[in-house]
């Protein structure tokens, strides 16, 4: 086991030093499609290329110890502080589309020991590090900024072409 | 013993024989309510919600209510104030309303709907027992048979149940129902749960969602209050909150105290005139409470003391 961990730290910082010269290829896709939740907004157009640039070669910002690049938060390095590069990537790879649907409620329910117990939704995941960053920073946090609303959103909203018609002034009750 | 008194209190017949059956009925199933073990409940977290007002949509649709007077994006609502310059509250129309509440760590938006009591007061002072706590910890009411006397609105510590007056012979009790009907009884969590971008509400059982309150605390030093209001407020509450700032800064009433709330604790005055033109009968009944309430805080006390009554 230990030694099994060893290696794959080492690993780890032999990938850290291939990473430097590899750069440009390493920076992953240049657009993602975020689609698998739209609904009452378009999908969302995520300009990865850009946002690597932003975060300075930096994976970890955003895939938080899923690529092996340090910045581990104190209460993950309190288990994680060598476990290496995971393989999952992805935000979806983790986070559950359904997080309070039956099936994830019932696994949490049964799996008793299970550490990870307040990991947010896939669209919180998502919401949370996106706006998360966007306010800290000063990016664009309106909601249409980065997603457009379809025309289902307009009638949840009640906006657009489902706007309520305003009443008179002064005609409480 | 407070609860003992209490009970031997509702049962002592204040209200002549078909009232004192159905007092002494709730006051038997009141025993259970600190007993349904998986009752489910809902954490809220302040310091994630972004007041993006879509967990509103989400209960104007799920619960098919009239359309509002501004989009749901619109966000002026925000600065509407009421007549005495209180912010947004819930009306027959929205079961739920956001507040933004500017504060020294700058905005922050509070959702507001039914805190679902494991004790409710609404359901105590409802004379006709139009309340219920169901084992999923939901408190719905049956709309057929309320009376509209609002009792249960000046009872209520958190001031949610709202009156339609669409109908004026028959204004009925409006309130959130923790979407009961369509989806928790189902183990669906509330629309607005799931409607949330920023999952600014967790979903589960009540008594994990406090161990993962106070973790969410411990794992982030500095960010919250070293408090869950709702864990022990009135008796504890359904709906539980982590804040930022102090609770009494984003429109908690944090001098309510831990103890469930009796019907007749609060202003009966506020309630005399319209009990008096709608249901003199009622007002007698109240007067009686509360002369009995003197009685039981006195005979309380002296249990307290030791001192034999
Ligand atoms: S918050 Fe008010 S309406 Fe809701 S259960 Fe408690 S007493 Fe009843
Ligand atoms: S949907 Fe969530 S983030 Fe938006 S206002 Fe409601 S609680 Fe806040």
């Amino acid at each position: 086991m230990w030694q099994r961990k060893r290696l794959v730290t080492g690993m780890a910082a032999a990938l850290a030093l291939l990473a430097v010269p590899l750069a440009k290829a390493e920076t992953g896709p240049e657009t993602v499609e975020l689609d698998s939740l739209a609904k009452l907004y378009k999908p969302v157009s995520f300009n990865h290329s850009a946002h690597v640039e932003i975060a300075g070669g930096d994976c970890a910002t955003c895939h938080h110890h899923t690529l092996g690049t340090g910045k581990i938060e104190p209460t993950c390095a309190r288990c994680h502080a060598h476990s290496g590069a995971a393989s999952a990537v992805a935000c979806r790879d983790c986070h559950p589309a359904e997080r309070f649907g039956a099936k994830y409620l019932q696994e949490l329910a049964q799996d008793v020991n299970r550490y990870h117990r307040d990991k947010p939704g896939l669209k919180a995941a998502y919401h949370l590090r996106c706006l998360g960053c966007h306010r800290e920073s000063g990016g664009p946090t309106g909601c249409q900024d980065c997603h457009a609303m379809t025309q289902a959103g307009e009638a949840f909203y009640r906006a657009g072409q489902y706007a309520p018609v305003p009443h008179a002034e002064g005609t409480e009750h | 013993m407070n609860k003992l008194n209490r009970r031997k209190f509702l049962k002592g017949g204040l209200l002549g024989g078909a009232a004192a059956l159905t007092m002494s009925r709730k006051a038997a199933a009141s025993e259970s309510f600190e007993g349904y073990p998986d009752s489910m409940g809902v954490l809220v977290d302040l310091t994630r919600c972004i007041g993006c007002r879509t967990c509103e949509a989400a209960c104007n649709h799920e619960q098919n209510l009239p359309a509002p007077d501004k989009p749901f994006n619109d966000y002026s609502v925000f600065d509407e104030r009421g007549p005495e310059g209180q912010k947004r509250r819930t009306t027959e129309k929205a079961y739920t309303v956001v507040n933004r509440y500017d504060t020294e760590k700058g905005p922050v938006f509070r959702k507001f709907q039914c805190n679902h009591c494991q004790e409710p007061t609404c359901l105590t002072a409802c004379f006709v027992n139009a309340y219920t706590k169901t084992p999923e910890g939901a408190v719905i009411y049956n709309p057929k048979v309320c009376v509209g006397c609002r009792t249960c609105m000046v009872a209520c510590p958190f001031y949610v149940p709202a009156y339609s007056y669409s109908s004026a012979t028959n204004p009925v009790v409006k309130k959130c129902i923790m979407c009961y009907d369509t989806r928790l009884k189902f183990g669906r969590p509330p629309a607005c749960v799931e409607a949330c971008p920023q999952e600014v509400m967790t979903f589960g059982k009540r008594k994990d969602l406090i161990k993962l309150g106070h973790e969410r605390i411990r794992n982030n030093p500095g960010k919250y209050i070293d408090h869950l209001y709702g864990e022990t407020e009135v008796g504890g509450t359904s709906w539980m909150y982590l804040s930022g700032v102090d609770f009494n800064q984003v429109g908690f009433d944090t001098t309510l105290g831990n103890q469930p709330i009796l019907a007749n604790v609060k202003e009966f005055l506020a309630m005399v005139p319209m009990v008096l033109t709608i249901w003199p009968a009622l007002f007698t009944g109240f007067h009686l409470l509360a002369t009995r309430k003197e009685a039981a805080k006195e005979e309380q006390n002296k249990n307290e003391k030791g001192v034999k009554p």
